[in-house]
């Protein structure tokens, strides 16, 4: 039997979640042998025509040629994953959604008409129906590799689906706001980091987004009482995962 | 058709590099009338919207630029923002973030080395292909690159943007038994890094010698990466807050990156640069690599670079068991930094060459401003010149070979096209 493909297809991001995929170090060769690699630009100049049986979306869509471009990927692709903050919520380009994208180009370049981009950016999900979301800026290697080798032994992946606060009650870590008075965001945060920002001590910033059905509005006076000022609080929200539903 | 006088060539998408760009060059009576590297990467505006951020934040947010040189917008972010707040680390905070940069120094060259750039001197499309006639090679690699990555999960707490940075130090310090077993792991890569050096110097490399200026940081002592000073290989050097006296940005019609000039002239950032001038600061067995490896003490041909990478990943492995052995915690982990108005400048070398960050903050520590060069847009122009010169000296070959020649050139320099859509301030020089 030939092998599935599998494609990986960039959008407006920073690279980080498909190189997870180069990450992957002791995986990378043997899951090169399960499947076939047929559209992977970083890695190889060598590519086939579809459809896919996984396409690997990283990326949001900022440009009217992405626009067309998801659409034709969705078609080509038996299985669509989403992976990454910028892929499921816009990620830290989002910002632009609230703010007047045209004085953002001007701050930037000395000829904004030469650079063409939508006044928003938006999650996959915006424009076409997605299999799976791997959440996080970056995602994890962990949940890359159980979607990958859940597709290989055709059952569903199993994905967190709580939130930061479990990882970190399972790893035994001392609650950094009971104990420390640290805001952290991880009791409305999706899960599936590790809990690594508590583990340094650190308060969780909500990198993987929001849970589902986060109740915010409970966490802020905690948070305000742990010293975060408004300002603070409406940035923590707003930075990475700007389209992802908080409230 | 071999000796078309008017040719077009074009690469519409590059592989095997970081980002999206794309290339086209024109050749018209036998010479060659135009290159132009297409960065078609979409903006994402991050200076932009730094503004109005806590002097916190810059670590984090510029991290996000690029998913392969996080540590080094961190690193520089944080030298910047310290700078325009008047502190200075203590020295075991900067032993520590050195030892996580060494991390990223030995992940990103392992990976460019072994699954994007060595294919092309074995005349193999791509790392997996490689892995099939080469598999201990290439294993050997990824062991060399999981090193690094374990620097960079154990101190930064994380590969791929850590989250352990913080303005004026850490979070959380790792205990020094935390990092034992980090160092057995590392004195394999030394030998691994050891290996790649003498493998990577039997390519043969087509003839290329670069005219221009070379950039890079030069330190009191050691191997620049952490800091240092801007040094120029016509001898002038500058402070670091003169940095945009002499590096000036300017927007190019086909690429969404800015290009740079340093005093009116391109030039170039990176290992080919870092190595010219202070290959006199290297370990003794990174220099007795970079001698076995038959570099002199000057490197001007890019296709050389991955020798250069392979001699870089053995100073980086030996300079991070050398911070291992002499590790003291920093007690505290990071000095309070508290803010005031003020501008503050950071350089760090990047795994691909310096990178420059400027803040601007006010009174309650907001960013007014921020500008951040990134190496690929300073070594933009010297780019599309190394095409223009190959295509000139090699118009004989077929469009097949001349174009995956030209895609060659570009990868020497391990570009990343997403850092220089995503980061380019601009200098308007008309005002």
């Amino acid at each position: 039997m030939d092998r599935p493909t599998l494609a990986v297809w960039k959008f407006t991001s920073c690279d980080g979640c498909q190189l997870t995929l180069l990450d992957c170090e002791d995986e990378l060769l043997p899951l090169t042998e399960r499947v076939e690699i047929a559209h992977f630009p970083e890695a190889t100049p060598r590519t086939r025509p579809g459809p896919y049986d996984v396409s690997i979306v990283e990326g949001s869509v900022t440009t009217p040629t992405e626009v067309e471009r998801i659409r034709w990927i969705r078609e080509q692709s038996r299985v669509l994953v989403v992976v990454g903050a910028c892929a499921t919520s816009g990620g830290i380009q989002a910002l632009r959604n609230l703010a007047d994208v045209d004085e953002f180009r001007s701050v930037v370049y000395a000829s904004p008409e030469l650079i063409d981009t939508l006044a928003t950016s938006t999650p996959i999900s915006a424009h076409v129906p997605v299999d799976y979301e791997l959440r996080g800026c970056p995602i994890d290697r962990g949940q890359l590799l159980e979607v990958l080798t859940s597709f290989l032994a055709g059952r569903a992946p199993d994905l967190p689906d709580t939130s930061v606060c479990t990882d970190c009650k399972r790893r035994g870590l001392t609650c950094v706001m009971v104990a420390h008075g640290t805001p952290c965001l991880g009791p409305v945060t999706h899960a599936g980091c590790g809990a690594l920002c508590p583990a340094v001590r650190r308060g969780c910033y909500g990198c993987f987004g929001p849970m589902n059905g986060p109740n915010v509005p409970a966490l802020i006076p905690l948070l305000r009482r742990h010293g975060m000022g408004e300002g603070e609080l409406d940035r923590v929200f707003h930075t990475f995962t700007t389209a992802g539903e908080w409230t | 058709m071999t000796h078309r006088s008017n040719r077009t060539l074009r690469v519409a998408g590059l592989a095997r590099v970081e980002g999206e760009g794309a290339l086209r060059v024109r050749t018209a009576n036998g010479r060659v009338d135009d290159v132009e590297l297409d960065i078609y990467e979409p903006p994402r505006f991050f200076e932009a919207f730094l503004r109005g951020r806590s002097h916190r934040e810059p670590p984090d947010i510029t991290a996000r630029i690029c998913g392969i040189c996080p540590v080094a917008y961190q690193m520089s972010a944080c030298l910047a923002i310290e700078d325009a707040c008047g502190v200075q680390v203590p020295a075991p905070v900067r032993a520590l973030r050195r030892l996580l940069y060494c991390g990223e120094w030995i992940s990103s060259h392992a990976l460019h080395i072994h699954l994007l750039h060595a294919p092309d001197f074995l005349g193999l499309p791509d790392g997996i292909a490689m892995a099939a006639e080469h598999r201990p090679v290439v294993e050997r690699g990824l062991a060399l690159k999981k090193a690094g990555n374990a620097i960079m999960d154990l101190v930064g707490g994380r590969a791929i943007h850590p989250v352990n940075v913080r303005v004026g130090g850490f979070y959380r310090a790792p205990t020094r038994a935390e990092l034992r077993p980090l160092a057995e792991q590392l004195r394999h890569a030394l030998d691994d890094a050891l290996a790649t050096a003498a493998w990577v110097s039997t390519f043969d490399f087509p003839d290329l010698d670069v005219p221009h200026d070379l950039m890079a940081l030069r330190d009191t002592e050691g191997y620049p990466i952490d800091r240092g000073v801007p040094h120029v290989s016509t001898g002038a050097s500058f402070p670091v807050p003169a940095f945009s006296e002499h590096v000036v940005e300017h927007q190019v019609p086909h690429s969404t990156a800015l290009h740079a000039r340093l005093d009116g002239e391109m030039y170039l950032v990176g290992p080919l640069a870092r190595y010219s001038l202070n290959a006199d600061r290297l370990s003794p067995a990174a220099a007795g690599a970079a001698a076995d490896a038959g570099l002199g003490p000057v490197c001007r041909n890019p296709f050389r670079s991955i020798v250069v990478r392979a001699v870089e990943v053995v100073y980086a492995v030996e300079e991070a068991l050398r911070l291992i052995a002499d590790y003291e915690p920093p007690e505290p982990a990071a000095v309070e930094v508290t803010a005031r108005a003020g501008v503050g400048h950071g350089v760090t070398e990047a795994p691909r060459g310096l990178l420059y960050h400027r803040y601007e903050l006010d009174a309650a520590g907001l960013v007014v401003s921020a500008d951040i060069v990134p190496p690929t847009s300073q070594n933009q122009s010297a780019i599309e010149d190394d095409v223009r010169q190959l295509v000139t000296s090699y118009l004989d070959l077929d469009d097949h070979a001349l174009v995956s020649l030209c895609e060659r050139a570009i990868r020497n320099y391990d570009p990343c096209i997403s850092c220089s859509a995503h980061f380019l301030d601009f200098h308007r020089e008309d005002r």
